[in-house]
């Protein structure tokens, strides 16, 4: 299964997705793997109460075991339905890369 | 000392810390970048720590933090997120407001 698939899976059966975008951004930065860096867009109620930092970790923890290896970066814009609303639609655009990982293992 | 005791130990006694890849002025990764940049313009004194020259740190945050990359920023101990929700606070306004309560606070503090 492509990382791509595997992810979704997992959001999909985790969370009740109102929107979901995931783009491979892994062109982008350094390295030769082409499924490492990744930008999510997703849209569900079951943000909603919830602060940025404990969104992010409710991702994370869905995915914890593909952190780090073969994901190495994995920008993150998560809404509930009334925000995504608000912010009609609007994603800021990933950093380039810097070439810090040249250097790394990872 | 392990290097959790070293984690908390830093986290403990910067009320406001990056943990970034490369210095705010030589940053190494464009999440780092963009993280340390939005922190500067808070206009505030704040600590950081360049992880690709402690790798022991490297290592341990994730798992100590929940959180499995960098940069992280803590104010007053606690996780405040990445890059993104960095960058979301600093265009809301939030971040400057976070930031400045807690140089308040700790500059009291010493006083």
């Amino acid at each position: 299964m492509s990382v791509e698939t595997e992810i979704k899976q997992r959001l999909s059966d985790g969370l009740e997705l109102i929107e979901y975008r995931l783009e491979n951004e892994s062109h982008m930065h350094s390295g030769d793997r082409m499924d490492t860096h990744f930008k999510l867009v997703a849209v569900s109620s079951a943000f909603e109460g919830k602060r940025l930092v404990q969104r992010h970790q409710m991702i994370y923890g869905l995915l914890s075991d593909l952190m780090q290896n073969p994901i190495h970066a994995l920008a993150m814009h998560l809404h509930t339905p009334a925000e995504w609303q608000e912010s009609q639609g609007f994603v800021p655009a990933s950093p380039n890369c810097m070439g810090g990982s040249k250097a790394d293992k990872h | 000392m392990s290097v959790v005791d070293t984690i908390k130990e830093q986290i403990e006694n910067n009320t406001i810390l990056l943990y970034m890849k490369g210095t705010p002025r030589f940053p190494q990764c464009g999440f780092s970048s963009r993280a340390s940049e939005a922190l500067v313009a808070c206009g505030e004194r704040f600590a950081f720590v360049n992880i690709l020259e402690a790798p022991e740190i490297r290592a341990e945050l994730p798992k100590y933090a929940n959180w499995p990359t960098f940069p992280q920023l803590w104010v007053n101990g606690e996780l405040v997120g990445g890059c993104d929700i960095i960058c979301e606070m600093a265009e809301s306004g939030e971040l400057k407001e976070l930031v400045s309560a807690a140089a308040k606070q700790q500059d009291s503090e010493e006083a």
